[in-house]
């Protein structure tokens, strides 16, 4: 199904429309801000051309979104399996809250990217930026994998403040030659190797059939792991009253 | 050093009457009585002692009273026993302080300064026994327009609707802070009863999705077992913004407390610490918190109405104006008596303010902005009783919550020490030994019973007002009247001094 949107399109109208669709396959043509695209769908696959609004696949369940263009905020925030794939870039609170299913940006993210990210059983969610992640990346994490590539050449550092602050279970892998000075010391952040490196090229192969980018090229690189630092973990120290 | 605190609470056991059966020794989970061989006596180490009386209850001789300690520090207005105790607990730790349950603390209660009207002689009283009392309420959104299609016939637009029999429902307890077996009761009882019972932001245990129609889920800044289905189950979804036990903080569940089955229920590892921090992290504004209602009302279809639950704090009714206007069909305010599982003691006795009084000046302010009917109010915070309920709904509420009263219903004699875990009555534990002493087939029938006392007695004083609906008492402020209030309190309630008549 194809359905072309303008300006006038109202979100509503054009959720109901996808979900009435009885295609797999539903195509958006000329999106321009619509909210709230593939939220709460599964077992569909969407391709957006344009700019989709805020929300697009929160709570996605299964199945495919593909963006051509940018993503606003709150993509696939409280995310529970499928998969959503940005040519470009994808604003704040990318994948927040998401506890299954995979998200790829071939460009940056802005600000709280992979907030409050978990992990449950088999379901393992993991998000790949293609360029540089704005400030809080990974906060409060608590399960699943972000990775990073800094394939961006603006010149900006490759994460910015408060990176994984309260993260207190997951990963996050960074492309970089040297570590952030950001990194709060309650991560413990190692060069990746042994069980690391091969989950880490399974993701970013991954990334490369989307993006059509050279995955031995991105893997020739220098990769940090951040965990959270066991040894140095946050204690809020309550008293009984 | 440690500091000895002294007990606080003393355990008194009547020799003349204990037969050493041990009952109270089994029943306890602080240890606090054991058996002394060498003296073939029951003994008690009162210092663990918590006062929630079960072993005063169990006790098939009633031999066990526990009585206020005569230990006191030297008598001082200023340094009460409890600030002294706080503050050698800081020192011998260096922890924050955490308590349970709602604030215990000498405020006002404006409830027990309002008295309720009653008809006489003119408008004659109505017997709820011979005639017919309306209770039933309906929450959601009233402002739909009326439309009529080519035939002149209604079109339905009214936003989807919660049916209440009575203006009660409990409030979200999350699974996790009580055990599973007060979640069955709640969740019988709200199906019994034709009301609603709240999952907390803990999650829906698989075994209660068959509640779903009875059932409100809630969506908290963490958002433990939200997706689709857990959505799609319910039948209204509400936000969490704030606590009315501790405004402007988060939850922390103590990866000790995950258990396998809280685990499955919150989707989140065993043992791994469970964080849902104070904000939500995606909402800055009104249109950041429409942004998230509207993506819940996308993933449900519309077919559910959303409630916004939001902290009784200083300017509550610009912020309730602000969320009937982000699209929520229903605002729950929640007052700073609310109860909590574990809250920092500070922010549980110093932060927010009384239910009543927000719940008057929010009424006042939607319906000055003429947004009344585009959103349901439902209060919370300490209703204690029928009365407590008839006053809410007088001062402008469509329906209140009830928590730590029907905690009492199962058994919980307010102890306010939830944060052990180890609750020696059921509710505030996941110890399967303690769990399985609150029996949900007597659990949920004293939660019936309540509520159904509770609604006659709501007819019964509805009656003396000569209402016959409870909608024509909802904001019906000549019917209640202040005592000991001061002018800035009876304005602020927008009621009269008893005495004064119109």
């Amino acid at each position: 199904m194809v359905i072309e949107i303008d300006e006038k399109t109202d979100f509503r109208t054009l959720n109901e429309k996808i979900r009435a669709s009885g295609d797999k396959a539903v195509l958006l043509n000329g999106c321009i801000g619509q909210r709230y695209i593939a939220t709460g769908v599964s077992e569909k696959d969407i391709t957006v051309h344009g700019t989709p609004g805020n929300a697009l696949g929160a709570y996605l369940n299964g199945g495919n979104v593909y963006v051509y263009g940018n993503a606003q905020d709150a993509t696939g925030d409280t995310m529970n399996g499928g998969t959503i794939v940005v040519h470009g870039n994808a604003g704040d609170a990318t994948g927040y809250a998401m506890r299954g299913g995979k998200i790829y940006v071939s460009g940056n993210t802005g600000y709280r990217a992979g907030i409050h990210m978990k992990a449950y059983m088999d379901l393992k969610p993991v998000i790949v930026i293609g360029g540089r992640a704005g400030s809080f990346l990974g906060e409060y994490q608590a399960g699943g994998i972000i990775v990073v590539l800094g394939r961006h050449n603006d010149g900006q550092p490759i994460i910015n403040n408060f990176c994984g602050t309260g993260m207190h279970g997951g990963k996050m892998y960074l492309r970089c030659d040297s570590l952030p000075k950001s990194i709060p010391t309650q991560i413990r952040a190692e060069k990746v190797c042994g069980k690391d490196v091969k989950e880490l090229k399974d993701i970013v192969c991954d990334y490369c059939r989307y993006f059509d980018a050279d995955a031995a090229e991105l893997l020739d690189a220098s990769f940090f792991v951040l965990t959270p630092n066991t040894d140095n973990p946050y204690k809020r120290m309550y008293t009984n009253n | 050093m440690a500091t000895y605190i002294p007990e606080e609470y003393e355990v008194v056991r009547n020799y003349d009457l204990c037969t050493n059966c041990g009952a109270c020794e089994k029943q306890c989970a602080n240890c606090v009585h054991k058996f002394n061989k060498a003296a073939n006596k029951m003994v008690a180490d009162s210092s663990k002692c918590v006062n929630c009386h079960r072993c005063v209850c169990i006790c098939p001789v009633h031999a066990l009273k526990i009585v206020k300690s005569q230990d006191v520090y030297r008598n001082n207005c200023n340094w009460s026993a409890q600030t002294m105790n706080e503050v050698y607990r800081q020192a011998d730790t260096g922890g924050v302080l955490l308590s349970s349950m709602g604030n215990p603390n000498e405020f006002p209660n404006y409830f027990d300064k309002i008295l309720v009207n009653a008809s006489q002689v003119t408008n004659p009283p109505i017997d709820p026994l011979r005639e017919p009392m309306e209770t039933t309420v309906y929450l959601g959104k009233k402002d739909a327009e009326i439309k009529r299609d080519e035939k002149g016939r209604l079109i339905d637009t009214l936003s989807p609707q919660l049916k209440l029999n009575m203006p009660i429902m409990f409030s979200a307890m999350s699974y996790g802070s009580i055990s599973y077996n007060a979640h069955e009761s709640l969740a019988r009882a709200a199906e019994e009863l034709g009301i609603f019972y709240n999952t907390g932001e803990g999650g829906l245990h698989k075994d209660f999705y068959k509640y779903g129609k009875n059932t409100i889920v809630q969506v908290a800044s963490g958002r433990f077992g939200v997706h689709p289905e857990y959505l799609e189950a319910a039948a209204a979804i509400e936000i969490k913004m704030g606590q009315g036990a501790k405004p402007g903080i988060g939850g922390h569940l103590p990866g000790m407390k995950i258990s396998d089955d809280v685990s499955a229920t919150r989707m989140i590892p065993k043992g791994v610490d469970a964080i849902s921090p104070a904000p939500h992290h995606d909402i800055y504004s009104i249109e950041d918190l429409r942004q998230l209602i509207y993506s819940i009302k996308e993933a449900t279809q519309y077919k559910k109405p959303i409630i916004v639950k939001i902290a009784a704090v200083h300017n509550v009714a610009a912020i309730a104006s602000g969320v009937a206007r982000s699209g929520a069909d229903v605002i729950a305010i929640d007052g700073f008596r609310g109860g909590t599982g574990a809250a920092p003691t500070r922010i549980r006795d110093n932060v927010g303010i009384p239910m009543e009084l927000a719940l008057a000046r929010v009424d006042e302010r939607l319906r000055q902005e003429g947004i009344r009917d585009s959103v349901s109010v439902v209060a919370a915070g300490s209703v204690r009783s029928s009365a407590d309920v008839v006053k809410a709904v007088a001062l402008g509420a469509d329906a209140c919550y009830i928590g730590t009263a029907a905690l009492l219903a199962l058994g919980c004699h307010l102890c306010r020490s939830c944060h052990t875990g180890k609750c020696n009555w059921g509710i505030a534990t996941q110890n399967p030994e303690l769990v399985k002493r609150l029996n949900p087939e007597v659990g949920y029938k004293r939660l019936v019973n309540l509520l159904t006392a509770w609604n006659h007695e709501i007819q019964e004083m509805m009656g003396g007002m000569g209402i016959n609906s409870i909608e024509a008492l909802k904001g019906n402020r000549l019917m209640l009247r202040g005592v000991g209030l001061n002018e800035t309190e009876l304005r602020v309630l927008g009621i009269k001094h008893a005495g004064e008549d119109i």
